[in-house]
């Protein structure tokens, strides 16, 4: 009898992680909901017009700075994490492998604030000097997300590549093939899935990042038609503008956060697609 | 012109030495650039002592002291919650529509922004709940928070637990509860702590949910309601208003040292763990 009790207990509490995503959820909707509807969805997603004091809430802008920044990052992101990862699984000494994954590991703990400062204090016054134009860009937070993610993305496709059977990389070798054929032609394609993981991972982080990149991204309310011009992200609009938003603003802020949860929710969606294996 | 295997090797290692070096330069310069500016700043007095001109002058002694608050709270939630569900995914139940279901509601959890916490948390408890900005308010969000982390750590400890450990109790007589508690837990307890002490690495470095639920006040907190700001929200606020670059490094050398060492904690409790399994 005791002991039945406490299963049931144990499934509750198992259950309540997807009740807090179900809460969370719930939440947010029913705050965003009632705005959608009164300024209608296609002008709250196709509208760019931002200016809560006439009440017009048009969030074009920043969906497509959101998706521009986002991008961008995992391209600069993925490249680099990707040579990191393959250089040290397969071409570097054992023995430095073993001492600077835990240390890149331990790089990912850095708070996202203070890779937004150092954008700030380095980064945006480098692009000033070098390309012109404010500094406070799209290109500056994408490369600042870009390395804020590279932790990640070069623990998880290193677990990937020694993940793959040691027999498929002894077998490509003993026909004859370079260690850089074996590496690009059998490990990669074989890490494939596990490397995808690693990309959607970073991918997340970047879109739903909010501190660093208010810090570096200018957060003008325009289209940004350049690499070099200022941008506000979804989530840059919530944080930047939550402090002071009251009715049909706050509302509004909610219901940008709503658009976030969908647009997540469809990326990952693609991901699980994607990163199935292939059978 | 065709590159020969062995050159095209030479070619390539090159390229992806000099990825690498680029990298590991970059993400170490953020600490040593962090860490030259803000060692100097380092004083007892800065550590110890109270805020004055709103952190433009003294210490941050207050922000220390609700960063330790709100992370004891986030962890007192998450971690009964984070560690049940694991028994019940392990122990209790085999693979079924009900555990993928589960572990569903855990990795989407994991994959919302912390913005949307703060949302949340702010209407919920802050709001709704009249809790006010609070340290209690911002611990139940940061709960939420790590809660995936917390359960999926632990369902890995539970789950290298060897079968025959268990069996023994069993065949000593003892109920199903009592072998977890008795003889699985302890021998999971390495992993389980690494869980959770990510979890708290993960807290201290949160900004956003933070501001939203637990407020900027910088008034030492007396108690679960008072209103606090912690040194990643303190370290915002004096970096993006300008307030006192100086502080702000000291903040953020203070805040990386903490993280890290914590972070060294779960991992050597981790490589300890993975050792003596082999």
């Amino acid at each position: 009898m005791r002991e039945k009790l406490i299963e049931r207990g144990l499934l509750l509490v198992a259950f309540s992680a997807l009740a807090m995503l179900f809460l969370i959820a719930y939440f947010i909707f029913r705050e965003g909901v009632p705005l959608v509807a009164k300024v209608g969805v296609w002008h709250f997603i196709a509208s760019t017009h931002w200016a809560p004091s006439r009440g017009q809430f048009g969030i074009l802008p920043m969906i497509v700075g959101s998706l521009e920044v986002t991008i961008l990052a995992v391209v600069i992101g993925a490249t680099l994490g990707l040579s990191c990862a393959m250089f040290l699984a397969e071409f570097a000494p054992r023995g430095s492998v073993r001492v600077l994954k835990p240390m890149i590991e331990l790089l990912a703990g850095i708070p996202s604030v203070v890779y937004g400062f150092i954008g700030v204090v380095v980064l945006i016054p480098w692009i000033r000097r070098t390309f012109g134009g404010p500094g406070f860009s799209v290109l500056a937070s994408a490369i600042i997300l870009g390395i804020m993610i590279l932790p990640t993305v070069i623990a998880i496709t290193i677990d990937a590549l020694n993940a793959v059977p040691p027999l498929y990389k002894e077998g490509s070798l003993a026909l004859g093939a370079t260690r850089w054929q074996t590496l690009y032609r059998v490990q990669l394609p074989a890490a494939r899935s596990g490397i995808i993981a690693a990309f959607i991972l970073g991918m997340g982080r970047a879109i739903g990042e909010t501190m660093a990149v208010i810090m570096v991204a200018g957060n003008a309310l325009t289209m940004p038609t350049s690499l070099l011009e200022p941008v506000r992200t979804l989530t840059s609009n919530i944080a930047l503008e939550m402090g002071y938003a009251s009715g049909d603003h706050q509302a509004a802020l909610f219901a940008t956060g709503m658009i976030l949860f969908v647009i997540i929710a469809i990326l990952n969606t693609i991901a699980l697609v994607i990163a199935r294996p292939r059978t | 012109m065709i590159i020969r295997p062995l050159a095209w090797q030479r070619i390539v290692w090159v390229a992806l030495a000099a990825m690498t070096l680029f990298t590991l330069v970059v993400l170490f310069f953020i600490i040593g650039f962090i860490a030259s500016k803000g060692a100097h700043v380092m004083t007892p007095e800065f550590l110890f002592g109270m805020p004055e001109r709103m952190g433009k002058e003294g210490g941050i002694l207050p922000t220390i002291i609700a960063t330790i608050y709100i992370t004891l709270l986030a962890i007192a939630i998450a971690t009964p919650i984070g560690v049940g569900s694991a028994v019940y995914l392990t122990e209790y139940t085999r693979e079924s529509p009900v555990t993928s279901i589960i572990r569903f509601g855990a990795d989407a959890l994991s994959g919302v922004p912390s913005i949307i916490f703060g949302l949340f948390g702010f209407i919920l408890f802050v709001i709704r709940l009249r809790m006010g900005w609070s340290i209690l308010a911002g611990g139940l969000s940061l709960a939420f928070m790590i809660l995936p982390t917390i359960i999926r750590t632990s369902e890995e400890a539970i789950r290298a637990v060897p079968y025959n450990l268990r069996e023994v109790s069993y065949s000593l007589g003892g109920a199903k509860s009592q072998t977890i508690v008795r003889v699985v837990l302890p021998n999971a307890l390495p992993g389980i702590l690494t869980g959770v002490i990510l979890g708290m690495g993960r807290s201290v470095a949160e900004t956003a949910v933070v501001i939203f639920t637990a407020g900027s006040s910088l008034l030492i907190p007396k108690s679960l309601f008072d209103p606090a700001r912690t040194m990643a929200v303190h370290f915002y606020i004096l970096a993006r208003e300008g307030l006192s670059m100086e502080r702000a490094y000291g903040t953020a050398l203070l805040l990386i040292v903490a993280i890290l060492l914590i972070n060294v904690v779960a991992y050597s409790l981790m490589f300890r763990l993975t050792r003596k399994m082999r």
